[in-house]
């Protein structure tokens, strides 16, 4: 790092740790709980996940209907 | 103490002595001044409290730097893998490439989906920018553009503009899109942001009014669309920005950003303020992207690997990783409920990863080259991929 510009940067690194040091934080258990919360949750309407069947996904070859 | 050697993009009167010599570019309450170094030290020093000098700030950084690691590290009581156990396995996944957009001369760069769910916007290394519809793989619109490194593109809120960030004239640019076939879209071209780099990554926030970008001079920053004017600017990484992700949560006024510093930030939209930094990774950060909840990150980096940070819990809490897995992962996104994460590699494949077990579930196979972008479409029922093979893809 060049000098001239040591002291400022240096305070400037010194204010930001200060700041992140002092945030309040959770447990990763508490944290990782309400992940999966979310994830369960929202799971049945997660086309990608279940999956959907032709006739709500756009995407999907749509099912030949034939005449009998 | 001899005056160091720093680079000098400007010379030319200083702004606070008037003497004439090279300049340092800095930014004082985003005001861009330019200051010669002398008088960049004076004011570092003016600002020092009493009895601190650079020994003191040093050991204090040190020190700070050590009790963050501290904090972070009483938090972890447990792994999320763990915590995921009791759940159940994600079923086999029937995702197969059911669109090939096919019309771009060149890698195509980048991609992003409209609100509507089915149109998408693509930019390649060709100039062009193509609106495609996606499910009759129709070419709305397409934009020829004089600059050959289109590395970024958004679609607006309503559907209505795209933004485009140049690599090569350093700007994002806003085209509205008109439903005229006939008309030149590349006159109606509006300069939103100047950069002093390539832009590497734009994204429009709530509105069609202001758009963010980040860029490979280390910045990021909020425009106006309107009047072009710089309302918020975002220091503090120390290269190249290379992606940004805005926050999907409604009160939540931040984003994240990733680049080749190894750090990915976390900012308050309104201060310019970096509220957290993460320091895992061991090359370029390519690609950041939300959870759906808002409370997580994942990114993707040149070291073959992704990870997966809690914002609440302020580290990273899942590496997804495999021995066999040595290329870099270019671009991630997650499912619409966070359960999977699509990643996109330099070995040509895309990885789907059980985000919660944190093991892979499934390889998606088809591209031949390089995947550039992977986007997941509004309404999470496609997966949309962009690559170097001149191919769009989209799997559902």
């Amino acid at each position: 790092m060049s000098g001239s510009s040591n002291i400022a940067a240096m305070k400037k690194i010194v204010q930001q740790l200060r700041l992140e040091a002092g945030i309040n934080r959770v447990k990763v258990s508490q944290a990782a709980a309400e992940l999966q919360q979310f994830c369960l949750q929202n799971a049945q309407q997660d086309p990608l996940l279940t999956g959907m069947s032709s006739s709500n996904n756009p995407f999907r070859p749509q099912k030949v209907c034939s005449f009998l | 103490m001899c005056d160091q050697t720093f680079m000098a993009a400007t010379f030319g009167p200083c702004d606070s002595c008037g003497k004439t010599g090279p300049l340092m570019n800095i930014y004082i309450k985003n005001e861009p001044v330019n200051y010669c170094s002398f008088c960049v030290e004076v004011m570092a020093y003016r600002g020092l409290q009493k009895g601190e000098t650079l020994e003191t700030l040093r050991q204090e950084s040190d020190t700070l730097k050590k009790k963050l690691e501290e904090e972070r590290g009483k938090l972890n009581d447990v792994e999320l893998h763990q915590v995921a156990e009791k759940i159940e396995v994600v079923g086999a996944l029937s995702i197969k490439t059911r669109r090939v957009l096919k019309g771009h001369g060149n890698k195509v760069l980048c991609m992003d989906w409209c609100k509507d769910k089915r149109r998408l916007v693509s930019s390649s290394q060709d100039g062009k920018v193509i609106v495609w519809d996606g499910f009759t793989l129709n070419k709305e619109n397409g934009v020829s553009l004089p600059c050959t490194w289109v590395m970024a593109c958004a679609y607006a809120p309503s559907g209505c503009a795209v933004a485009l960030g140049d690599g090569l004239d350093n700007k994002c640019s806003v085209i509205p899109l008109s439903l005229d076939k006939n008309e030149n879209l590349a006159t109606k071209k509006k300069s939103v942001a100047m950069h002093t780099n390539y832009v590497s990554g734009c994204t429009f926030t709530s509105s069609d009014m202001q758009i963010l970008t980040s860029s490979g001079d280390g910045s990021c920053a909020l425009w106006d669309v309107e009047s072009g004017q710089l309302l918020q600017s975002f220091h503090g990484h120390t290269a190249d920005v290379l992606s940004l992700d805005l926050s999907p949560s409604e009160t939540g006024n931040t984003f994240v950003s990733g680049g080749c510093d190894k750090k990915s930030c976390v900012w308050d939209m309104r201060s310019g303020q970096n509220i957290q930094t993460f320091e895992n990774h061991e090359s370029d950060i390519n690609c950041v992207k939300y959870y759906p909840s808002g409370d997580a990150f994942a990114s993707a980096s040149d070291d073959a690997t992704c990870r997966l940070y809690d914002l609440r819990a302020d580290r990273e809490v899942a590496i997804y990783q495999k021995d066999s897995i040595i290329f870099g992962a270019s671009s991630v996104d997650f499912s619409l409920s966070g359960r999977l994460l699509f990643a996109g590699y330099n070995d040509y494949s895309i990885n789907v990863w059980d985000v919660l077990k944190v093991t892979r579930v499934s390889i998606l196979f088809g591209h031949e080259n390089r995947i550039s972008r992977v986007c997941v479409s509004p309404d999470g029922t496609a997966l949309c991929s962009a690559s170097w093979d001149h191919t769009l893809r989209i799997w559902a």
